[in-house]
C-alpha cells in the first residue's frame, strides 16, 4: 500500500465495465514526510475521500477486487482508508 | 491506474495468437497537468480510443484482466477515456 494525496477526480464515460460504478480519483503519492512521490496516479474511490485528503491506496489487483468484489478486476490501485495521522520515529 | 495520451497505432500480422483482434495502441504517460511521466509503451486497447485522446490505462497482472477472457499475452491495456481530469 502507499500513501498519497487526493489531488481531484476523473469523468469518463466510455470505459470498461469494472469501473462503471466506480469513482475514479488522481492521487499524488507521496513519502510518510509528505513530500511528493513520482508522478500523480488514478486511484478508484472505495472509502469516499475528498480532496486534500491524505489516503492509503492498495496496488495490486487481487486486493482489489475483493474490495471492489469483481474476480479479476481490471482495476489495480483502490483508496482503502483515511489518514488521520502518521507518526514517524526519526 | 495512470492516466495517458494516445500517440499512435501498431499494425502486426505475424503476432502471438491470442493477440488476433486487438487493437495495439502506442500510449504515452502523463499526469494530472498532460506532462509526460514516462516513456512511450504499447497497450492493448478495449475502449477504441482514438489518436490523441486522453485515457486511462492499467498495467502489470491486472492487464489481461481487461481482456474478455481475462487472460492473454499483455501487459498493459487501455480501460478507459477521459471526458474531464478535475485536479
Amino acid at each position: 500500500m502507499f500513501l498519497a494525496r487526493v489531488l481531484g477526480s476523473v469523468t469518463s464515460t466510455i470505459k470498461h465495465s469494472d469501473y462503471n460504478s466506480a469513482k475514479l480519483m488522481v492521487v499524488q503519492p507521496i513519502m510518510p514526510d509528505g513530500k511528493d512521490d513520482g508522478a500523480s496516479a488514478l486511484a478508484v474511490d472505495a472509502t469516499g475521500v475528498g480532496r486534500g485528503e491524505i489516503v492509503l491506496v492498495i496496488r495490486q489487483g487481487v486486493a482489489a477486487g475483493l474490495v471492489l468484489n469483481v474476480e479479476l478486476p481490471a482495476v489495480r490501485s483502490v483508496i482503502v482508508g483515511v489518514v488521520d495521522d502518521i507518526d514517524i520515529k526519526e | 491506474m495512470f492516466l495517458g495520451r494516445v500517440i499512435g497505432k501498431i499494425w502486426a500480422t505475424r503476432k502471438d495468437a491470442s493477440l488476433k483482434g486487438f487493437r495495439l495502441l502506442v500510449i504515452e504517460p502523463i499526469d494530472h497537468e498532460h506532462k509526460k511521466a514516462g516513456d512511450a509503451f504499447v497497450a492493448v486497447d478495449v475502449v477504441n480510443a482514438s489518436d490523441g485522446e486522453t485515457i486511462y490505462w492499467v498495467g502489470s497482472r491486472e492487464a489481461p484482466n481487461a481482456l474478455p477472457d481475462k487472460y492473454g499475452p499483455v501487459d498493459a491495456a487501455v480501460v478507459g477515456i477521459v471526458d474531464q481530469v478535475d485536479a
